[in-house]
């Protein structure tokens, strides 16, 4: 059986209101609020950035894990915010991870799903022998255009999973993956913000996708929806993962322990996986959890989680993620967002001197 | 040497917190040095720092080279790790009205400058605050 060894989450600290946002462009607050069902999303610090946010996430997977770096086979960064276009953000984290020189390392991308396709595939190198550990990383610092709807949610977050095949804290029980060629979301070499279809991203893309995956491996696993302690989906919004949660049989009190998205915002390929991390630091020993992410462009991975005893040891050895959405935020006002997210254009770039 | 060379020779200690610990008296050295001051030992065994310490001393920066111009008001700080050594970094993400002498910090995972638009990305440590109190 393989499955997690350690998991690790990281948010930064600063936030922004949605009320600060609406304010700036006469938008109506309430009507943003009430529509995406979220009142606040993170901000990266200005030296931050998805590199800096997988390697904190995967020092805390580290942490709880206990192992020797070194025995890591194989290390994924999925993303859609990474640094460089071409320099891979995997070689910057292993190297922090202690995990270099013997390791396999690549960056995925694919919108949202990136961070469940390392996952993926870090569960299966171990599966088939060919690594002792992997990592799998879903981190994102994206950006929405100025103004745009995406500009409500967009927010910055990862969350790491070590995967091995003993020492487990969740058995991974089945995987499965949904795909289809559709344009809803997307952003061309050299454009700096992302395109989407509007409404076209509901219906023909997140809930048929995730309705897809969760429906196929809820047959695998011959399973109901009564039958998982905990159900966590991609979350763009706070509506959409109720919602198709709800169509798959699951109720709110399923949902809600690893439903971030109203105090964090959107964390694209951090988003299912950092909701993962909040139902492991509260999991029980015997608990199933029910896992679909969603990627525009599109598609959805499925994973069905069995905890194991090993979670009540390794909940306590790294900041859980509650405590890292709700405590001690720092709140910043619009102009201040602005300047760290670089929207102003400055006379000259900030440079080493 | 370019800088991106020895950005990279110097990433042991950057991205790891790598001390270099005295095979003959066990002292730590952070950055590395080739000769031990206290026993004049010239092997050493690469030692991985805590990540926990406290700080020592600080000073604000209001007006700072033009690198730093989105973090001023920023804080440079001395910081004691829980293995003895010190070293100077900047506090992130923190008001200079938390900052006080003895406050627990963290070492965190950082981007520490940018070579310009076309340049590498410099990372290394920082020091934040307790957030979880
Ligand atoms: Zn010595």
């Amino acid at each position: 059986m393989v499955g997690i060894v350690g998991y690790g989450v990281y948010i930064p600290r600063f936030r922004i209101k949605l009320e600060e946002i609406a304010k700036i462009w006469g938008a109506d607050a309430l009507a943003y609020k009430a529509g995406l069902l979220m009142e606040q999303k993170s901000v990266p610090g200005p030296d931050q950035d998805t590199v800096t946010i997988s390697v904190e996430a995967a020092r805390n997977a580290l942490k709880r894990a206990k192992i020797d770096p070194t025995e890591i086979g194989a290390l994924y960064v999925g993303s859609e915010s990474h640094p460089y276009a071409v320099k891979p953000s995997g070689t910057i984290v292993a190297e922090a991870m202690g995990a270099t020189p013997y390791c396999h390392t690549a960056d995925f991308e694919f919108a949202c799903k990136a961070g469940t396709e390392g996952m993926f595939v870090a569960l299966n190198l171990v599966q088939a022998g060919a690594v002792k550990y992997a990592v799998g990383i879903g981190t994102d610092t994206s950006q929405g255009a100025p103004g745009d709807a995406l500009e409500y949610s967009a927010s910055a977050g990862g969350a790491a999973f070590i995967m091995g095949s003993e020492n487990l804290v969740a058995e991974c029980e089945f995987t499965d993956a949904y795909m289809t060629d559709t344009a809803d979301f997307w952003r061309k070499e050299h454009q700096y913000y992302p395109q989407h279809a509007g409404r076209y991203t509901g219906e023909p893309a997140y809930f048929k996708h995730i309705l897809g995956a969760g429906r196929a491996i809820m047959e695998r696993a011959k399973a109901k929806a009564s039958d998982f302690k905990y159900a966590v989906f991609h979350q763009p919004n706070g509506k959409f993962p109720m919602k198709v949660g709800k169509m798959l049989g699951f109720n709110k009190e399923q949902i809600e322990p690893g439903w971030l998205v109203p105090r964090l915002g959107n964390t694209y390929s951090g988003s299912s996986p950092m909701g993962l991390t909040a139902i492991l630091d509260v999991a029980e020993p015997g608990e199933r959890i029910f896992m679909v992410s969603y990627g525009s462009g599109a598609g959805s991975d499925a994973f069905i989680w069995k905890v194991t005893e090993r979670i009540k040891e390794v909940q306590n050895l790294a900041p859980k993620t509650r405590d890292y959405l709700d405590k001690n935020q720092i709140y910043l006002d619009y102009g201040t967002y602005a300047k760290f997210r670089r929207k102003i254009i400055m006379s000259e770039s900030p440079q080493i001197l | 040497m370019s800088t991106s060379a020895r950005y990279t020779r110097e990433i042991p200690q950057r991205y790891r917190l790598e001390a270099a610990k005295c095979k003959g008296c066990s002292k730590l050295f952070f950055p590395p040095r080739l000769i031990c001051d206290e026993c004049g030992g010239k092997e050493f065994e690469p030692h991985r720092l805590s990540d926990k310490g406290k700080v020592v001393s600080y000073s604000v920066v209001r007006i700072g080279p033009s690198q730093f111009v989105e973090q001023v008001p920023y804080i440079v700080s001395v910081v004691e790790l829980e293995d003895g050594v010190r070293l100077t970094c900047q506090v992130a993400d923190a008001k200079p009205e938390e900052l006080e002498i003895g406050a627990p910090v963290t070492i965190e995972f950082r981007k520490i400058g940018e070579e310009g638009d076309a340049g590498i990305i410099h990372y290394g440590y920082k020091a934040v605050l307790d957030r979880f109190k």
